[in-house]
């Protein structure tokens, strides 16, 4: 253990670091002895260079889902991206119908963005999901309604890293003539996807969750059928007018390599990582009372999502100061409310106040599991010990039975 | 989220981890808090003829800042009579231990902590104590 580096970056899914082949390419396009200059200028080779280096970047991002480059819109990242998807395409098909559907385990910038819309008269079907994290299919048929325009359903859901099945649903909007928007942020680069298989007909991409820069993400728009949005962003006509604004090449190029290397590496870097996660589940299920949110063969590679009982999570996050993880009890907000996604899953509040959610990665390490394997035994015994609902568990007390003074 | 130095101190090191016997007569128990809001207190005192708590005990389900509200709780009441135990207040629990706002709720948990393990302690002894009497009493001893 002597060789690990502290503390152990275990919160891949929150984002990732720069890959170092990401972060040269980046650098090449900055300098005054670089490639610095503005795509959009179409009167000297400045920026005519950086023009292809931008189709380059795109052809790159287009390849990992099967996309024609033309199909793909810079953003700023995931959230621009959700929202140009669900508030352009709404805006755009608001005279076919003022009905969204989407799933209550989606992402913030998802359910937010559709918050917005009901302020504006548009009606959202918020579907629960089963009690392993998955869409039942037939529930979300029969909430398709002849006025139902979009419906927005995550690729891989961010805390609880199950998979969606996209292909299922894309033949029923497709059939439907309805909009599907997918937010892949947390599935691009982990397992294969194939827009035009899964008949998506928009999907909102990132690079910080596979090793590319913060700030830049993309917008998968579908040409064939052709998929019609509003321009949330307005300026100088930038993307054919969807997206205005100066496009920031250093961060393009890297989102291009990011990508690039994503497709090249990406059934050997999951079959590793997955290794790894299976590795971490077996050691932390030799505990009593863990368990597991969320399925676990729907699942990205490398998430693990646990719940510890009768141990609070952000309590269990400080006793693991030398291992970045994140928790799904949300107390260190003002909120105090336990993760919406597990409770969306039907778990008690215990188990989502006791959860932590590991993501493993590009860089993670045999010996970092090992380590952090026995750092949560010894936290979880330790914080058990202090644990007067763990006291009653041992005791045989029917904690369901008791009646709690809820404040 | 960054935690002061106290809420460290007593996270890292609890004080007077443990349980009493919630049977003795002498024992006072105050369970405060539900598992579904994320925190749950446990707090137990036992209480001499004189009226003083001379050893005080808990056990906290809870953030970094429940623990240590309860743990910095038993050391301020160990050795006080009943009355003054009674007259801590969450506001003195928050200013030690310099708890930010989002955190307030962990030493109001302590305080109603304490009131229900002094209220159990002399719904034992069968009498509603005047606990101004009680403390005068004591001191008179």
């Amino acid at each position: 253990m002597s060789d690990i580096n502290l503390p152990i970056y275990l919160d891949y899914s929150a984002t990732t670091p720069v890959d170092p082949r990401v972060a040269d390419k980046m650098r090449q396009f900055l300098t005054p002895d670089g490639e610095f200059g503005n795509p959009a200028s179409r009167s000297h080779s400045f920026g005519w260079h950086a023009e292809e280096a931008v189709d380059e970047a795109r052809k790159q991002v287009a390849a990992l889902i099967g996309a024609d480059p033309r199909e793909i819109v810079w953003t700023s990242g995931g959230t621009e991206s959700d929202n140009l998807a669900i508030k352009g395409a709404a805006h755009f098909y608001q005279k076919k119908g003022k009905h969204i559907v989407t799933v209550k385990t989606e992402h913030k910038a998802v359910l937010d963005t559709c918050r917005q819309l009901e302020r504006e008269g548009f009606e959202v079907t918020y579907l629960a999901p089963q009690a392993d994290g998955l869409l039942d299919l037939a529930e979300l048929e029969a909430s398709l309604r002849d006025d139902t325009v979009l419906v927005s359903v995550m690729h891989v859901n961010n805390e609880i890293g199950v998979v969606q099945d996209i292909g299922a649903i894309g033949k029923m909007t497709r059939e439907r003539g309805i909009t599907l928007h997918v937010d892949a942020a947390q599935g691009a680069g982990k397992i294969p996807i194939d827009v035009h298989e899964m008949q998506v007909d928009l999907m909102t991409l990132s690079a910080h969750k596979i090793y590319g820069p913060k700030g830049i993400g993309a917008l998968y728009i579908c040409r064939k059928p052709r998929v019609r949005l509003e321009a949330q962003m307005h300026g100088g006509g930038h993307e054919r007018g969807l997206r205005s604004g100066t496009l920031p090449t250093h961060q393009i190029v890297g989102m291009g390599e990011a990508f690039r290397i994503a497709r090249e590496e990406m059934a050997e870097e999951s079959a590793r990582i997955r290794a790894l996660r299976d590795r971490l589940w077996d050691g932390l299920n030799k505990m009593e009372e863990v368990y597991l949110n969320g399925d676990l063969e729907q699942r990205v590679p490398g998430n693990l999502n646990v719940s510890f009982n009768f141990v609070e999570g952000e309590s269990l996050i400080m006793a693991l100061k030398d291992v970045a993880v994140s928790s799904g009890s949300a107390c260190t907000s003002a909120s105090l409310e336990p993760s919406y996604v597990l409770r969306a899953l039907g778990r008690n509040d215990e188990l989502a106040h006791s959860s932590l959610r590991f993501t493993i990665g590009r860089f993670t390490t045999e010996e970092e599991i090992d380590y952090t394997i026995s750092l949560i035994e010894q936290a979880v015994q330790r914080l058990r010990d202090l644990s007067p609902l763990w006291e009653m568990y041992q005791e045989g007390v029917d904690l369901d039975s008791v009646q709690w003074a809820v404040h | 989220m960054a935690y002061g130095k106290k809420v460290l101190d007593h996270y890292e090191n609890p004080r007077n981890v443990g349980s009493l016997d919630k049977s003795d007569a002498q024992v006072g128990t105050g369970m405060v808090g539900a598992p579904a809001c994320g925190d749950v207190m446990k707090l137990q005192i036992k209480v001499n003829d004189e009226g003083v708590i001379e050893d005080a005990k808990f056990k906290t389900y809870g953030c970094g800042s429940a623990i240590a509200s309860s743990s910095l709780l038993t050391e301020w009441v160990r050795g006080k009579t009943l009355a003054e135990a009674g007259e801590i207040r969450n506001t003195d629990i928050a200013e030690e231990l310099a708890l930010p706002p989002v955190k307030i709720h962990c030493s109001v948990l302590a305080e109603d902590a304490i009131q229900a393990a002094i209220e159990d302690y002399e719904g034992k002894q069968g009498r509603k104590a005047d606990v101004s009497d009680e403390a005068g009493l004591a001191e008179a001893v």
